[in-house]
């Protein structure tokens, strides 16, 4: 009788301890999503990319994504977002990090828009030992500066988007004289302007610098800024502005005449070309951080990510948009690898690292190599071109395309030193 | 030579938002002793109910030239509906309180209306464009300036010297001055003190939605806008002197200036250069430029 009892007790431990361990496999996987829900950069970035989240998530947990995404959530387990606002100072982002960590106890934060966030949070994921992928900000100090093992960026640098704005202004304007940039006084403006002037002193050598504005971040006001431009007699005005500060630049300069009397690089200017479309000229230098959005390739992710964008939102995605979905597919392809590896039970975040680091997968931008940073930061190929209206519809033209290795410094080699040495490898 | 034209310009263009934005924080200040921090959020509300209704009308087919009037009567409509609620409502059961108290208050009320705004307008951006190219353009050598600052500029001016004409040559301006310097004796000679400080800070919040609304068709109106024209205009009125109208004209002319100085020729200064002069001021006026020796009553 004895014997009987334990035979019946040790099987309903292993029918429970097989129900539960089956039930683990499925559970949800939370995932802390962290971007602009308030403040400037909300309507331009924040929200869209929060947009892109929703769906990307909804769309895999219901598997209907293309291949090779079709499986349901991330290796089976449905996605469960919780969501953050980045607006506030970096302090109440690395407390909000902390409470998404262990508070809400998410398996993965995906996040961060703006360069300081990033910088602040890196090494705050490190001490936690949290999977953290970065899906937007673009300064390539992080892994330059630092090395880390559970963080991610899947976005490329801003040294991509510099010297792919200096190529393209060396192929419209071969012979310009001067060139000046407008940037925001942070991480980002100030990287972004660094690689640019160092990449137009190789690319154009007799090319002298005009200005160099370094307004604050959401400064709003720029009418002395602009006069300094236009009394500079610049051929070439970059800037990477970006958010609201990058609207107010469009709405203020092209009164002014600036874009007429100088060409001016947005390189971030896909996020406004068609909200602006009154108010950008012809012959404006537009990027997205990418292939994203109008540079974006006709592939069928491309075509399910941008046709169900559309069709929720009735805008279609932007470059912030790309990104974030983006994110989520490098995530999920490194979760997949790392299941299968493991017998198909959900892998431990040291298994999603080790298959992370270092991979190439399809995004609806195109190829993501995760070739720097030691197999943590993502490059891609990049692409410019110049706006055009086609019956008053805002269009591009002369879109160039540059491979990733010709806008990325190699591995090992700092941006600044890569461009300062001809762009040598 | 272009360039200094171009310093002195940009300078008196950027002094004319900064004191037209600031004028409304010293006049409240100079009445009531209230730090007015909504003042920050009048200007938002200014700058989002001119987008909204400006660009709503002009979809609708209104004359273009209209849009100004639109403009300010977008700004008086927030400071008639929303300033009498906010002193009516909640601050004049604080007049007793300490200075610093009535500051965190308003400072409250700010982030309420901040919220506020998002749930009214939510987070886009609002665009209204027309009317800052919609009367061409003067030039001055090689650079081109809209029209549409010499509206900015009228606006500045007609706002302080009107402040200052009513203040001096009118009877209503004389028993307001009755009312800053004593409210006490001004209540018990039968003065309506209550209905000065009603009309006191509705005017003051109608300053500061005009130059919200007038400044909606330079720029992208998003969430948090009010913040830093908070910051901006505390450093005018206090390197100014809290509540000196003259004060207030003067520091925006100081600070719009060495802006444009730095901006032109060390623009790497430039952050740094407002608060720089502020601490400067500081350090030799403790009060701020026109500051008047105040009696002790005893």
């Amino acid at each position: 009788m004895k014997t009987r009892l334990l035979t019946l007790v040790a099987s309903l431990s292993l029918a429970w301890t097989a129900a539960t361990s089956h039930a683990d496999e499925n559970a949800p996987i939370k995932v802390g999503v962290v971007t602009f829900l308030s403040g400037p950069a909300a309507g331009p970035f924040g929200v869209p990319a929060r947009n892109a989240a929703e769906i990307t998530a909804e769309l895999l947990n219901a598997g209907k994504a293309p291949a090779p995404y079709a499986q349901k959530g991330f290796g089976g387990a449905p996605l469960q977002l919780v969501l953050v606002d980045e607006a506030g100072s970096t302090t109440t982002q690395v407390t909000e990090f902390r409470n998404l960590v262990q508070r809400a106890n998410v398996d993965v934060v995906i996040g961060y828009i703006s360069s300081g966030n990033c910088l602040a949070i890196a090494p705050v994921a490190e001490e936690l030992k949290k999977l953290t992928v970065f899906f937007d900000c673009g300064t390539p100090r992080i892994f330059e500066d630092g090395s880390y093992k559970y963080v991610f960026r899947t976005s490329p640098h801003a040294t991509m988007d510099s010297v792919g704005a200096a190529l393209y202004a060396k192929d419209v304007k071969p012979n310009a004289k001067k060139f000046s940039g407008i940037n925001q006084n942070y991480a980002w403006g100030q990287d972004s302007w660094s690689d640019f002037e160092g990449s137009m002193k190789q690319l154009i050598p007799a090319a002298q610098v005009g200005t160099s504005q370094m307004p604050k971040l959401f400064a709003g006001q720029y009418g002395a800024e602009i006069s300094a431009l236009l009394a500079s007699g610049s051929d070439i005005v970059h800037t990477s502005f970006w958010d609201g500060d990058l609207e107010a630049f469009i709405l203020q300069a092209g009164p002014r005449g600036l874009f007429k009397k100088s060409t001016v690089i947005l390189t971030t200017g896909e996020t406004a070309m068609y909200k602006l479309a009154a108010q950008i000229p012809d012959g404006v230098i537009i990027g997205a951080r990418g292939p994203f959005g109008v540079f974006a390739p006709n592939n069928e992710l491309n075509k399910w990510f941008s046709s169900n964008f559309t069709d929720r939102y009735n805008v279609p995605p932007n470059y912030a948009a790309y990104q974030m979905t983006q994110s989520f597919l490098g995530v999920k392809t490194a979760w997949e690898k790392a299941q299968a590896a493991n017998g198909g039970k959900r892998p431990t975040p040291e298994q999603v690292i080790a298959a992370f680091e270092g991979i190439t997968y399809e995004s609806p931008g195109g190829k993501v190599q995760m070739s720097l940073g030691k197999g943590h930061q993502a490059v891609m190929e990049t692409a410019y071109g110049m706006t055009k209206k086609v019956g008053g519809k805002m269009t591009v033209e002369k879109v160039k395309r540059y491979p990733a290795e010709a806008v990325n410094p190699p591995e090992g080699i700092k941006s600044a030193d890569w461009i300062k040495n001809g762009f040598k490898k | 030579m272009d360039q200094l034209i171009a310093v002195c310009i940009d300078g008196v263009i950027y002094s004319s938002w900064l004191f037209t934005s600031a004028i409304g924080l010293t006049l409240i200040y100079g009445v009531m002793k209230i730090l007015n921090i909504t003042h920050g959020s009048f200007y938002a509300l200014g700058a989002y109910m001119a987008a909204s209704v400006t660009g709503a009308l002009l979809a609708r087919g209104m004359e273009p030239m209209l849009s100004y009037v639109v403009l300010l009567a977008s700004a008086a409509a927030v400071a008639l509906i929303v300033a009498p609620l906010l002193e009516r409502g909640l601050l004049r059961f604080m007049y007793t309180k300490d200075e610093v108290v009535i500051m965190l208050i308003t400072y409250a009320c700010f982030l309420m209306l901040e919220d506020a705004i998002k749930l009214i307008w939510g987070v886009d951006p609002y665009f209204v464009a027309e009317p800052y190219g919609l009367l061409d353009s003067f030039e001055i050598g090689s650079l081109t300036y809209p029209n549409y600052n010499l509206i900015l500029i009228g606006i500045a001016v007609a706002s302080g010297l009107g402040l200052v004409y009513v203040l001096n040559k009118t009877r209503v301006g004389r028993l307001l001055l009755t009312v800053i310097h004593d409210p006490e004796i001004s209540r018990a000679m039968g003065i309506n003190v209550d209905r000065f400080y009603l009309v006191t800070f509705s005017f003051g919040a109608f300053l500061a939605s005009m130059a919200g609304a007038f400044t909606a068709p330079t720029l992208s109106v998003v969430p948090a806008m009010g913040v830093d024209i908070i910051v901006l205009s505390f450093a005018v009125v206090v390197i100014g002197g809290l509540g000196s109208l003259q004060g207030a004209a003067v520091g925006a002319v100081i600070v719009g200036l060495v802006r444009s100085i730095s901006i032109h020729f060390a623009p790497e200064l430039e952050l740094f250069v407002i608060y720089f002069v502020m601490a400067l001021v500081l350090a030799v006026r403790p009060r701020g430029l026109f500051s008047v020796a105040e009696a002790r009553k005893i």
